[in-house]
């Protein structure tokens, strides 16, 4: 299965008449309105960005387009008759897609089998027919410029390209409409740069994008009209070119425009050098095909950015640091001591803690309170001779909580109940619990809203200057640069440069991630 | 990755789907205990509720172990060959007396969940593979150790735990109590049993977080192979001969119903002790139920089935609302 040459293409940003359309939805959950009486249209061969802010109600609306949740007031069209979808297979089968921004498929089965999923190609005794399988799907992928084995598992592949696989998957089932939910948060800049031609190849074809996203480059690139929400409802329909940054910005937070103009866009203070001794001396941290002899040293009270693209190493450094990933070579000290190699508890014993990149996996334990994940790993600190103490944990629970402003309704709400930005802080106080000397954070503000950002970043802030040596991981080339007072640069697996000083911005930073010589 | 993004279609549960999830198991031993008081002459008495209780100190026993490792997303398949193997030991040291019998039975038993432990923790097999092999081949070697003979018992110290009173009390029900209070202090009072329950809710966080994940799954392991070495001395107390053969028969099924009933997921990530406790009272109530009425045993059995679906059915629920 390939995609047909368009045969008429729509003008890009055509008055045509909606292909999806929701009117006044409005959708409660117990007692909550999520979405209220929103209006909603896009129309063929349009790209439009749906932007929010966490809670904003974008999810939902998502869901209700998808037929995952029924709206409870209002109606959805679908090229102008009304639609009902019971159930997400229905709008499948309407013609609406959904790339997540986690991969939706099936990580065992080979590439071809998850793209055709449900609709093999049979031969003629009703059998599955691999051979052709395998062959439209790579067809189908080569129209992309993805060069894969088909027949290999899907989780064999890096992330970005396990999505560009689900966005070939949805696209080759004939949609008509094309929902992305943050689809860049886990590619690389060469891959992005592949979506947004996939982007512009299906806007030919006379599909509708819905592109939801938090990143504004992203946003003015790829979209021409958009809908901001805020608080369920839509507060803010227009053209892209009509709406500066700022006032974006202004209408997602409800904050004056003056206001967020004069923070700067991360919440980020002016970065602060540092004299003293190194406490986290890292040296020729090597594992094969990951990172090959990697050496830092980072003193109390800076924070050090570690640039990098995907597959660069980066979340592998600190992995190695952490204990996490067993290594071929290589030994960290803190403050002088050795730290045994490719140990959690060692390393966190000698003070070393990493905020995993993926949260949701790696860092919550969902079916668990705030409470108790939040003590998780200092329980032990926190306990009389094996036995857990409610007042120590309930001492540290809340100065925490307070702390770090995490919202939720009790400690012992459960933890899956929180916003995405909370459930970072959760994640930030398990580890200040335990009175860490270095902090290692893996994309610490992926995934959360513009106010739980800022919070975030202001918090990095605070606590390098309280003494916490800080490594940061980013994919924002902004939080990097606004955030670190250095810059340690990976490409392939080893250090390319460090930029000090004045050096320190996007410019320097994107020149040597790409790694283009000055 | 994938997993949580694919529970959000599934459908909210209702309000009363909740109630079942957390109730359910109570309100079926009321219903059960209506209908008897009305329809079953006799069951109302002191007599019976201690039989019944008696009856069932083996199967809660090996339950209460159970709830522990599914609590950590595991199951042990073991349980009935650890209550042979313990049962075909006893008459090996019957001339040394309580103490080294009980002992020597513990620690074979616990031998056993070494092994479950260290292949799950360790090497990483499957827990259902891992406990599955271990539930043929504990049999099989209890049945090479008794030359597949009945050995009946005739040291009254030992019958006592099976038959013997304190103040009144069978021993069998004190040996009960004990348990339960310890693994529920255990479960909700220590470091260990919320990190067990860490381990269940997401292995991934808590070998991140720097929980000593393996060591404590070997633990729980071992935890659950001497529970059920206990319910074998029990067992082959009460009956006053070890019988490998048939001792502890199918009595996973029973400590996983049971477990499941009570409300722990198999999913792992929480474990009920008192709700464990019900759902072994409700599994003895129906069997006491069914033989009181003269149905045969069989049909018990088709009932725990029944039961075990529709406790699943349920939980699939409250899975879903994650």
């Amino acid at each position: 299965m390939t995609i047909e040459p368009p045969t008429t293409a729509p003008l890009p940003g055509s008055v045509e008449a909606p292909v999806l359309e929701a009117r006044g939805v409005t959708k409660r959950f117990a007692g909550v309105t999520a979405l209220r009486s929103v209006d909603f249209a896009v129309r063929p061969g349009e790209s439009l960005a749906l932007m929010g802010e966490n809670g904003a109600g974008k999810s939902t609306l998502i869901k209700v387009l998808t037929g995952v949740y029924q709206p409870d007031e209002g109606e959805l069209l679908l090229g102008g008759s009304i639609a009902k979808f019971a159930r997400p297979l229905d709008a499948q089968r309407a013609g609406i897609s959904t790339i997540y921004q986690e991969v939706n498929l099936i990580p065992l089965m080979s590439v071809a089998q998850n793209i055709f999923l449900g609709r093999e190609p049979r031969n003629r005794f009703g059998l599955i027919d691999f051979t052709k399988m395998v062959a439209d799907a790579r067809g189908l992928l080569d129209v992309y410029g993805i060069d894969v084995d088909v027949r290999k598992p899907l989780r064999s592949l890096a992330l970005g390209v396990q999505q560009m696989v689900a966005l070939a998957r949805s696209v080759s089932i004939n949609a008509r409409i094309v929902i992305m939910d943050e689809p860049t948060s886990s590619l690389e800049a060469r891959e992005v740069e592949t979506l947004f031609s996939v982007v512009s190849l299906l806007r030919e074809q006379g599909i509708a994008i819905v592109y939801v996203s938090h990143r504004m480059d992203e946003i003015y690139r790829v979209a021409e009209r958009i809908v901001i929400l805020r608080d369920g409802a839509v507060v803010r329909v227009g053209q892209l070119s009509d709406i500066p940054r700022v006032e974006l910005v202004s209408l997602m937070l409800g904050r004056s425009v003056e206001k967020v103009r004069r923070s700067g866009s991360t919440a980020f203070s002016a970065t602060n050098a540092s004299t003293a001794p190194p406490v986290l001396v890292a040296e020729d941290l090597s594992r094969r095909h990951q990172i090959d002899g990697v050496d830092m040293q980072i003193r109390p009270g800076e924070v050090v950015g570690l640039g990098g693209l995907l597959g660069s190493g980066r979340s592998e450094t600190l992995k190695a640091i952490a204990g996490v990933m067993q290594l071929d070579r290589g030994r960290v000290t803190v403050d002088g001591k050795p730290v045994r190699s490719g140990s959690v508890p060692a390393a966190i014993r000698a003070g070393i803690v990493m905020l995993p990149e993926d949260r949701k996996a790696e860092g919550i334990v969902p079916n668990l309170s705030v409470r108790d994940n939040i003590v998780l790993a200092a329980l032990p600190r926190l306990s009389h001779a094996g036995f857990s103490s409610r007042r120590n944990q309930d001492a540290v629970v809340e100065v925490f909580m307070k702390r770090l402003h995490i919202k939720a309704s009790s400690p012992d709400q459960i933890v899956s109940e929180l916003s995405g930005g909370n459930q970072q802080k959760v994640m930030i106080a398990r580890w200040l619990a335990m009175r860490p000397k270095v902090l290692l954070l893996d994309e610490p503000t992926r995934g959360i809203d513009v106010g739980a950002k800022a919070e975030v970043q202001a918090l990095i802030d605070e606590l390098a200057r309280e003494g916490l040596a800080i490594v940061l991981v980013s994919s924002e080339v902004e939080e990097v640069v606004e955030g670190s007072g250095r810059v340690i640069v990976l490409r392939d697996g080893s250090i390319e440069t460090e930029l000090q000083g004045a050096d320190v911005d996007e410019e320097h930073l994107l020149a040597a991630l790409a790694g283009v010589n000055e | 990755m994938t997993e949580q993004t694919m529970t959000v279609s599934l459908p909210t549960r209702g309000v009363g789907l909740g109630i079942l999830q957390t109730y359910g198991v109570y309100l079926a031993i009321i219903v059960l205990l209506l209908y008897n008081f009305f329809f079953t002459p006799n069951f109302f008495n002191i007599g019976n509720f201690r039989t019944q209780f008696v009856q069932v100190v083996p199967a809660l026993i090996v339950a209460l172990g159970m709830a522990l490792v599914i609590g950590t997303e595991g199951i042990d398949l073991s349980v009935g060959g650890v209550m042979a193997l313990a049962a075909a030991v006893m008459p090996l040291y019957i001339g040394y007396g309580l103490i080294p019998v009980v002992m020597i039975a513990i620690v074979v038993g616990g031998l056993v969940g070494v092994i479950n432990g260290s292949l799950v923790a360790f090497i990483g097999v499957q827990p259902i593979v891992a406990t599955l092999s271990l539930m043929v081949t504990g049999r099989g070697i209890a049945l090479l150790i008794a030359h597949e003979q009945l050995v009946s018992i005739t040291d009254p110290t030992i019958l006592a735990i099976g038959r013997g009173t304190v103040v009144g009390i069978p021993c069998s029900m004190i040996i009960a109590v004990v348990a339960v209070l310890l693994i529920a202090v255990l479960v909700n009072r220590t470091t260990f049993g919320k990190q067990l329950i860490a381990i269940g809710g997401s292995r991934r966080a808590a070998e991140l977080s720097g929980l000593p994940v393996k060591r404590i799954l070997l633990m729980v392991y071992i935890l659950c192979a001497v529970l059920a070495a206990i319910a074998g001395i029990i067992g082959t107390a009460r009956l006053g001969a070890s019988v490998p053969s048939t001792l502890g028969n199918l009595i996973e099924l029973s400590a996983i119903t049971a477990v499941v009933v009570g409300g722990t997921p198999l999913t792992g990530g929480q474990v009920k002790v008192i709700g464990t406790i019900a759902g072994a009272a409700l599994l003895q109530f129906i069997s006491a139920t069914l033989n009181q009425h003269n149905v045969p045993d069989a049909y018990s059995q088709i009932a725990q089935a029944i039961i075990i679906l529709f406790a699943v059915y349920i939980q699939r629920g409250r899975l879903a609302v994650r």
